[in-house]
């Protein structure tokens, strides 16, 4: 069952610390959870684990190949490890290692990929992740989470934990607005329509979802009735669930916190091709850039990845 | 010597096993698969904890091949020991085959992890390793990992994993043939004393003659004894080891069987390996 908050203006709990905390009360019941952190705990939030769970938590220094070549062999062992990094060395620093001691092997690795595209703020352009959805999407059977609030969060991790697998989640550290009400539970592979519209089709995903439920309300003040889906997981995609709601619909943008090479724009825009939908399509994302620095608020800005960028493209889409 | 004649003899069918099997093919890494036949020898003929009629077994010690191109050799021994009947070895790298070039741990029963991409096999190790300790397991994880492979940094990021965390379960093993693809490992990239690297790095460690079945065992043996430090075998061996003709071959990271030079080698040390393990099956 899926509810939205009444006020979205608010905004939920800190994510790190909630993502650990999470894990942690996992932990409880499940000896087979293991956490591992690339000296990174203070940032991740993961000193809550190393406290409560001393003896299953890892923190292997700075080697993050090393980590997860360490889940990996945890996870032959019958354990079922969640590691962190920054989102760039949670995968592109890493991309070998996931997909072969990781995904090929048919290990199963939880990682949690902190402050992705714009949140990543003053660490600036090397630590910056626009291409790590594009990455992760070229595993088989790689499951990618973008996370749009606190409550979507520990659905996912509570599924991610239960599942074998490679399940990337991709998430600030930061509290973010809430869009759904607590105990709302979400599955891998299913995207939910966050609000009903005629015109115009949005598909977002993670924390820009609150972003594009501002465009719509905005659009919806000047006469243009705005779908939002919030897709989940980029993969897998729910196919079914796009080719349904872009029926009738004057126009199809999707909204990304991340390139829109090899991201949820491509993924749809595959979709929309070989399903033969015409219908007038915008990727709305990061155009073949590099980050940089600045205060996430800048970086949102400074990337159109702003509602009000949103609501531009639509209005020059119609 | 010769307290182990069965694991000289094993080491012998490990090898045959080996030559046969990449000749079948007409190709194959055979430099560093066969500087590695004592070495499994003596694992599966004496240290390992594992029944072949049950591969899964929990508890179990495990293998970690992180030089993953030596697949030949650890099939060879897999099959010696009846995990699958010897004809299997023949389809080594066919469409379809259970025997990969490189182990992968979801094909071939006994093979516990998947490696190939060099350095990787090390840090799988270490969470192995990691894992048998966390279950309060008396199991060890046997890491062998190449001298070339030491190029590859992850090594050395699993290596300070284990001492960190003194995984004296973990018992790495160098397999320090002096080769790498391209040449002598000291031309390409000088590995230096890599006993006194090792020492450095936190590891007990022992230098032994790789071609010796007695010294590797003992080495282990020892070895088991540490109860609270890393521990290292770095194994002093010549690739294409215990062929004289590969030994020399200056190319023999992987050997086409393509001319007549090369199959008459061939022939003539199947003959003798044929014809050493007839004469101490007879003893």
């Amino acid at each position: 069952m899926i509810k939205l908050v009444k006020n979205r203006k608010e905004k939920g709990k800190e994510l790190s610390k909630f993502f650990c905390q999470t894990v942690a009360d996992l932990m409880d019941h499940d000896d087979k959870l293991v956490f591992l952190d690339a000296d990174l705990a203070s940032p991740s939030g993961s000193t809550i684990i190393e406290k409560s769970h001393p003896d299953k938590f890892i923190n292997v220094g700075i080697a993050e190949a090393n980590m997860v070549g360490i889940a990996a062999g945890l996870s032959i062992e019958g354990f079922k490890p969640f590691i962190h990094s920054f989102a760039p060395f949670a995968s592109r620093r890493v991309f070998d290692q996931i997909y072969l001691s990781g995904a090929y092997a048919k290990s199963t690795i939880n990682i949690y990929g902190s402050d992705p595209g714009f949140t990543v703020g003053p660490n600036g352009g090397t630590h910056t992740s626009f291409e790590d959805v594009a990455l992760y999407r070229t595993i088989p059977d790689a499951v990618i989470v973008d996370v749009a609030d606190t409550t979507q969060l520990e659905s996912a991790i509570r599924q991610a934990a239960s599942e074998p697998g490679i399940k990337y989640i991709r998430l600030n550290r930061k509290a973010v607005r809430n869009v759904y009400e607590p105990g709302s539970e979400f599955t891998f592979g299913k995207g939910v329509v966050v609000k009903e519209g005629k015109d115009v089709l949005v598909i977002t995903a993670g924390q820009i979802l609150s972003d594009a439920l501002d465009a719509a309300e905005e659009l919806e003040a000047k006469g243009v009735s705005v779908e939002v889906v919030d897709i989940y997981t980029t993969k897998p995609l729910d196919v079914e669930l796009i080719l349904s709601r872009v029926k009738g619909k004057k126009a199809l943008v999707t909204f990304e916190n991340h390139s829109i090479i090899g991201g949820l724009g491509s993924a749809v825009a595959e979709v929309l091709a070989e399903h033969n939908v015409n219908i007038v399509f915008k990727r709305h994302g990061v155009t073949d850039r590099f980050g940089q620095v600045g205060t996430p608020d800048f970086l949102q800005a400074e990337y159109n990845l702003t509602g009000k960028d949103l609501v531009k493209t639509i209005e020059a889409l119609l | 010597m010769n307290k182990n004649k069965n694991l000289k003899l094993l080491a012998a069918k490990i090898r045959l096993d080996i030559l046969e099997m990449l000749m079948h093919r007409g190709y194959g890494h055979l430099g560093g698969s066969m500087s590695v036949c004592e070495l499994f020898a003596v694992l599966y003929g004496k240290h390992l904890n594992v029944d072949p009629k049950n591969p899964g077994k929990e508890d179990r010690d495990m293998v970690v091949l992180s030089k993953g191109h030596a697949g030949p050799a650890w099939y060879s021994a897999l099959a010696e020991m009846g995990y699958f009947p010897k004809e299997v070895l023949l389809t080594l790298n066919d469409g379809g085959t259970i025997l990969p070039s490189h182990p992968d741990r979801n094909l071939t029963p006994g093979v516990d992890a998947t490696t190939g991409s060099l350095g990787q096999g090390t840090s799988i190790a270490a969470g192995i390793a990691t894992g048998q300790k966390y279950k309060g397991k008396n199991a060890y994880t046997y890491m062998i990992v190449g001298d070339g492979e030491l190029n590859e940094g992850q090594c050395w990021e699993a290596f300070m994993y284990i001492a960190q965390n003194k995984l004296n379960n973990c018992i790495v093993i160098i397999d320090d043939n002096k080769r790498q693809l391209d040449g002598y490992t000291k031309d390409i990239m000088n590995p230096f004393d890599l006993k006194v690297k090792m020492e450095s790095f936190g590891f007990k460690t022992l230098r032994v003659d790789g071609g010796d079945v007695d010294a590797i065992d003992e080495a282990i043996t020892e070895l088991k004894k540490v109860k609270d430090q890393a521990v290292c075998i770095v194994l002093d061996t010549i690739k294409g080891q215990g062929i004289k003709y590969f030994e020399d071959l200056f190319s023999n990271h992987s050997v086409k069987f393509n001319n007549d030079e090369i199959n008459a080698a061939s022939e003539k040390a199947v003959k003798e390996l044929k014809a050493f393990i007839a004469k101490e099956e007879a003893k």
